[in-house]
């Protein structure tokens, strides 16, 4: 049965296909625009471009990646740009789904600082969230690497159990998790001392502080990449060092300030970023949440719904939070240079 | 043989005692330190028991939500009410999963969940062998360029280029349907698209050129030596990306609920093309409208919720019981973290 189709198709190749592709790779050979041959190419007659290695090496190299820059211009640099057009305007939808864009200048930017009563909080307690976040998943995830990375029983298990959020953490997991208060700890709230701490404080830092305790299981969650990342790191780091240190008499207090932690510095900053990325992205992020809900919305002459509006907030959203990267990997990296 | 055992047992305690006599017999106060601290801090029993309690605890944390899920899932009406039910519910009680599973018509969700992940894993993790390939090993101008903008399109949110995005899919009608999500997929643009390159090129880096090398002077093509030598050398990383984006695409909800047109009022006897995580929270929106707040049976809604959740979470874990050492030997593998 088979065997009788693949003689079939054999038979097709043979009549159909071959004749096609000998006829074009004879018009590849035999045109007037381009002729190769074997140490030069040859446009219309005229134009002779020699092949030398570097040349061939370029255009295969390319050719490699070829899909990507398409996908590049088709899905990110015509989407951004397209979308920095659009904030610049308010745009209605026409009867049959075409938009007719309004040109509005800066009003969107103007709204959404002066006239949205909720985005600039939204993301005020954002930034804030994200700044207290951002350490504390680093500072637990380098402990629990570090924990692994002892000689410990059942490391494979560990690894597992503390990558396992990864696996499991979508969307509507989290959110119903938290609904139903799973994502705190009972006995975390018990704590008089925070409540201590946080009746202390100012409610600008207070609340963001809150948020945190609240949600530390959540916090922890987020940190499965960034345990593999800095375990990775610590396994590269040479034996013969902390022997060395040890030999020269520090402690492993020392030898963790003074060995480790500079030989881990470009992993903590690539999980910084990481960590700063995932947690914008992350669809219950209050941000994101509030940006979709503007999209939907109609366009009005008040520029607080829309297309453009949306697409306003989005820039604004992206402009926050590569400034905290930014600001997180300047501090890193100014405190190594320092040193 | 019960003989045999019962002589041994006979003698135990004997054996017990004179090994007490000797243990304080021999040994000093400066063994016990020995025992208590080791020789250098990090080896002692204090240490190990420091690592452990620290390990389990962390575990517990990791864990609490997980478990938490389970046993809500499986509680009655009177046990979600009754203040005495924590952890242990009265019985295990299958009918919240029996409710899940006939609303959503599961073992049919299953299978588009399964499609929609399925379909765009493979095309990303094609394409992002082929891209990473083609950065890694040949020079072209721009490339130093070229690999910073694929960095930057992961700080990129998905907000900022989904507008135009999602406009560019209605025009070609391609909203729910799968293309949606093989199109930026197949060009590299897909979901986290730029982790899976940046793997493949650290991999790739690592293949000697000299292999490489000695296949081209036999005559092998660029392709060839990419699908003869590099593909087969590169299974580990073309495992782990396939499976983090299968994970990644799996729970994926935000794109998803825009591309496919999400629609929490649908019907579920009217089929449409949906992420399982989606489909769950479809049911949770439609069970709460159904039965309002005071109504009898929106007390088991938590438990339901909670089934709903692990029916969703299930085949991940499935997944992730069978291949877990790949996932938590990515990073080490791959080399992502730079020789």
């Amino acid at each position: 049965m088979i065997k009788k189709h693949l003689e079939r198709f054999g038979e097709f190749y043979r009549q159909k296909v071959l004749p096609i592709r000998d006829k074009v790779m004879h018009r590849l050979t035999h045109n007037p625009i381009i002729r190769s041959t074997h140490t030069d190419i040859l446009f219309f007659g005229k134009l002779r471009i020699a092949i030398t290695n570097r040349r061939r090496e370029s255009v295969v190299g390319i050719m490699f990646i070829m899909l990507w820059i398409v996908g590049y211009l088709v899905f990110a640099l015509y989407p951004v740009f397209n979308t920095l057009y659009l904030s610049f305007h308010n745009v209605f939808f026409d009867v049959g789904g075409a938009l007719r864009l309004e040109f509005v200048g800066i009003g969107n930017y103007q709204a959404a600082f002066l006239q949205d009563p909720y985005f600039v909080e939204i993301l005020l307690s954002y930034t804030l969230e994200l700044i207290l976040n951002v350490p504390v998943t680093i500072v637990f995830a380098l402990i629990i690497a570090m924990l692994i990375n002892q000689n410990v029983a059942l490391r494979g298990l560990w690894r597992t159990v503390f990558f396992l959020p990864v696996i499991i953490a979508s969307g509507p997991v989290i959110a119903e998790l938290m609904n139903q208060g799973a994502t705190t700890l009972p006995s975390i709230s018990d704590y008089t001392f925070i409540d201590l701490v946080i009746n202390n404080i100012g409610t600008f830092l207070a609340n963001p502080l809150q948020a945190l305790f609240e949600q530390i299981l959540l916090v922890l969650w987020f940190a499965g990449i960034q345990i593999l990342i800095l375990l990775a790191g610590l396994q590269k780091i040479d034996k013969s060092i902390y022997e060395a240190a040890q030999i020269d008499g520090a402690s492993p207090w020392e030898t963790f300030w003074k060995i480790t932690l500079p030989s881990l510095m470009p992993l903590i900053v690539v999980s910084i970023i990481y960590t700063v990325v995932s947690m914008s992205v992350f669809s219950l992020n209050n941000v994101v949440i509030y940006i979709r809900d503007r999209m939907l919305g109609q366009a009005t002459a008040d520029l607080t719904t829309g297309y453009g509006y949306s697409a306003t907030l989005a820039w604004v959203y992206f402009l926050v939070m590569a400034i905290i990267i930014g600001i997180f990997v300047g501090i890193v990296s100014l405190r190594g240079r320092l040193k | 043989m019960m003989k045999k055992l019962w002589t041994r047992l006979r003698g135990l305690p004997q054996k017990i005692y004179h090994a007490v006599k000797n243990f304080f017999k021999t040994t000093s106060a400066e063994d016990v330190k020995h025992f208590l601290f080791g020789m250098k801090m990090t080896d002692g029993f204090v240490y190990k028991l420091v690592i452990h309690v620290l390990l389990i605890s962390l575990g517990y944390v990791y864990l609490y939500p997980v478990f938490y899920m389970v046993i809500t899932s499986f509680m009655t009406m009177s046990d979600i009410v009754s203040v005495s039910v924590r952890w242990i519910p009265s019985s295990l009680n299958w009918e919240n999963y029996r409710l899940v599973w006939e609303t959503i018509y599961y073992p049919r969700a299953l299978r588009d969940a399964l499609y929609l992940a399925f379909f765009p894993a493979l095309a990303a993790t094609f394409s992002s062998a082929l891209i990473g390939y083609g950065f890694a090993k040949f020079r072209f101008p721009f490339k130093r360029t070229l690999m910073v903008l694929m960095i930057l399109t992961f700080i990129v949110p998905p907000q900022i280029t989904m507008i135009p995005t999602f406009r560019l899919f209605a025009d070609y009608g391609l909203i729910g349907s799968l293309r949606a999500f093989i199109y930026p997929a197949i060009l590299g643009q897909g979901l986290n698209g730029a982790i899976y390159i940046l793997i493949f090129y650290s991999f790739f880096r690592m293949i000697p050129k000299s292999l490489e090398e000695s296949a081209q002077l036999d005559g092998a093509s660029p392709l060839q030596v990419f699908t003869k030598i590099a593909v087969p050398l590169a299974v580990p990383a073309i495992i782990i990306v396939f499976l983090f984006s299968f994970v990644w695409y799996y729970n994926e909800t935000y794109l998803s609920g825009i591309f496919l047109g999400y629609n929490p009022n649908r019907a579920f006897d009217d089929w449409m093309l949906m992420t399982l995580p989606l489909r769950v929270e479809q049911f949770f929106t439609q069970y709460a409208t159904a039965f309002p707040e005071g109504s009898p049976a929106r007390e088991l809604i938590q438990s339901s919720k909670m089934a709903g959740n692990i029916l969703a979470i299930l085949p991940l874990l499935v997944l992730y019981f069978f291949t877990q050492r790949h996932f938590v030997e990515s990073i080490d593998k791959t080399g992502i973290t730079g020789e």
